[in-house]
């Protein structure tokens, strides 16, 4: 192969390397098919159920559209899918909605409210069950993550800050097994790693997020603007959502051995997450929520825990950088709104109830 | 007309054709990157060369407000570390080992196939087993780079011992040494610039273990930072970090070559010959 042709190949190759970075455009114009992501956690599971049994399509088709309902295997990979754009949904936190896509300046909605954490974050420490023994302790945890929110409330809630202890940056994977080390003797984790770390001898749980209800936020959130040119695709997924929630509010036996399988337990052991769990399963209520005071009182809180470790990007000047939009105000630059809460899917499904 | 394989390029053909590769991926970087920037200024997945440059200065002078340290250095020397002790512990093991099994065959003859069977097993699969033995400090992550390297190291000094003729032994002994002597004066010599060659080899293997650890548990390393700023999708971070662990390990792969070239030159005479 002569030189010249042997460049033009390895041109042609690093270009095709490259154009799967290349912009997508997944807010343009309306379409008629999206992709919406999730992973594996107890509040979540039920798109697994909602996807396996055909409620996502039977929504879909009465609006005359197609919703692919993709699963996961890590949490911030698929978090990172949709903010690349290659995703027009995603499940994620309300801390990580802030400080991943809008950060990153996607324009992001939540559409949904899907439940909050009551107990299922938790601090444990080992030979003590008093949290103000923290102090001085090397704390393990995921670091920049809900779990390092929660901590920060915890620590403030017993007059500590994050300069009183150390913190370790480690896997939720391994948090389990980093536990069982003589030299690990407090950590911050989420279940179902937290059921498994409390089993554990000389363990005690001393602060769960029941102590912080409603601060802990599992969402839906979208593209804004595939949302405003395709308002069906939002209408779908709220309604194939609060199908699902009814399954669970009647206790559906055979819906919740399909979410406990996905989930790699089973109904006993889905049933103690869901006890951990308040999932929104009345919509009405979880349009109350959107529509609170306290939902921007939270979404501050986020922001200044956010900018206070550089998660808002290193040249972030001010918490306030990016503008929150809930429907009780805006938080923040007003002409930097990048991340909203928009009640009015949700408040459609109890409407027509 | 010459044939393909006789063509060589000049040294100035030569320079230019070493950089056209990366001037391309260079310009086709900037061009998408320049593309997402014209419609999300905000963009994070292939930031502009001078936001990262701002953020790795930033990280190679601003001291940290809780610890007090400057992320880049305290990331660095802490990384380095770790690697020069794992990798040091490695090299000093391979080579007694592999000249003990490369040089006495009652020994090779139980050791032998234990080092074949333990360097088959994935470093990476055992790492849980580390952590609850070896705790969650330094120790788990130089004993990750230790258990993932020795054996490789082990195996190849000893194929090397092997591989060198047999006249060479005899005539040692005809001139009167003892088994002691003859690995001394004939083995160690000859096996200490292969464990140099070698372990630049697993230097790739090694950094990959270093990385594995600190991504699992620790309060800073190269691998650490990357993990932990992977949270918020900081590529402004991740890409510089990348490099300067590249710009590292090409440092360290030069400075072994050329301790080698220097100590031991007659190993090197083919190398020059062929180039």
């Amino acid at each position: 192969m002569p030189a010249r042709y042997r460049i033009a190949t390895l041109l042609a190759i690093v270009t095709m390397v490259f154009s799967a970075f290349a912009p997508v455009h997944a807010a343009e114009g309306s379409r008629d098919s999206f992709r919406v992501c999730w992973s594996i956690y107890a509040g979540w599971m039920p798109w697994a159920y909602a996807d396996k049994a055909g409620i996502v399509d039977k929504w879909a088709d009465k609006y005359d559209i197609d919703i692919e309902v993709v699963q996961i295997n890590d949490y911030i990979e698929s978090v990172n899918q949709y903010t690349s754009g290659n995703m027009d949904g995603c499940a994620m936190t309300n801390m990580d909605a802030l400080t991943i896509p809008a950060a990153s300046g996607v324009d992001s909605t939540a559409l949904l409210i899907n439940d909050y954490s009551d107990g299922n974050d938790g601090i444990v420490l080992k030979g003590s069950d008093d949290l103000t023994d923290i102090e001085g302790r090397r704390v393990n945890l995921v670091q920049f993550s809900v779990s390092h929110y929660f901590l920060a409330r915890a620590l403030d809630s017993v007059g500590l800050t994050e300069r009183d202890i150390e913190t370790v940056n480690t896997s939720d994977a391994d948090i389990v097994g980093v536990f069982a080390n003589d030299d690990v003797n407090a950590v911050a984790a989420w279940n179902p790693q937290l059921m498994s770390i409390d089993e554990m001898p000389d363990s005690h749980v001393v602060y769960t997020s029941k102590q912080i209800p409603r601060e802990i936020l599992d969402m839906m959130v979208v593209n804004t603007e595939t949302l405003k040119n395709n308002p069906d695709f939002g209408r779908a997924l709220a309604g194939a959502w609060y199908e699902v929630m009814d399954h669970i509010a009647k206790n559906d036996e055979e819906a919740l051995e399909i979410m406990a399988e996905a989930a790699g337990t089973d109904v006993a052991g889905y049933r103690e997450q869901l006890d951990a769990t308040h999932l929104y399963t009345d919509p009405a209520e979880a349009a109350e929520l959107m529509n609170d005071d306290e939902l921007l009182e939270t979404m501050q809180r986020v922001a200044e825990f956010s900018f206070k470790h550089g998660l808002l990007g290193q040249g972030a000047p001010s918490p306030d950088v990016i503008g929150i939009e809930t429907p009780a105000g805006t938080y923040g630059s007003d002409s930097n709104v990048k991340l909203r809460f928009e009640p009015r899917y949700t408040e459609e499904v109890a409407e027509n109830r | 007309m010459k044939r393909l394989i006789n063509l060589k390029p000049r040294r100035a053909a030569r320079v230019a054709l070493a950089l056209l590769p990366f001037l391309l991926i260079a310009f086709v970087y900037l061009g998408v990157s320049n593309a997402r920037h014209a419609e999300n200024p905000n963009d994070r997945l292939l930031p502009l060369p001078a936001q990262m440059a701002e953020t790795f200065a930033g990280m190679a002078t601003e001291a940290n407000v809780r610890t007090g340290s400057i992320p880049l250095w305290a990331d660095t020397a802490a990384s380095l570390q770790r690697l020069g002790i794992g990798v040091g512990i490695s090299a000093v093991a391979a080579l007694v080992f592999g000249l003990l099994s490369g040089g006495l065959p009652l020994f090779r003859a139980p050791f032998s196939p234990l080092i074949t069977v333990v360097s088959l097993i994935p470093p990476l699969a055992i790492l849980p087993i580390l952590f609850i033995a070896f705790g969650t400090g330094e120790m788990a992550k130089v004993v990750l780079i230790v258990v993932g390297i020795t054996p490789f190291l082990i195996r190849d000094l000893t194929g090397e011992a092997l591989r060198l003729p047999n006249e060479q032994r005899i005539k040692a002994q005809t001139l009167g040494a003892s088994s002691w002597q003859v690995m001394l004066r004939v083995l160690l010599p000859q096996l200490t610039p292969r464990l140099i060659s070698t372990t630049r080899l697993a230097l790739g293997s090694a950094w990959l273990f270093l990385i594995a650890a600190e991504a699992i548990a620790a309060q800073e390393g190269l691998g650490y930072r990357i993990f932990l700023v992977r949270r918020y999708l900081a590529m402004d971070v991740i890409l510089p970090y990348v490099a300067w662990i590249t710009l590292l390990a090409f440092v360290i792969d030069q400075a072994l070559l050329w301790i080698s070239r220097w100590s031991f030159p007659w190993y090197h005479v083919d190398e020059k010959a062929a180039s």
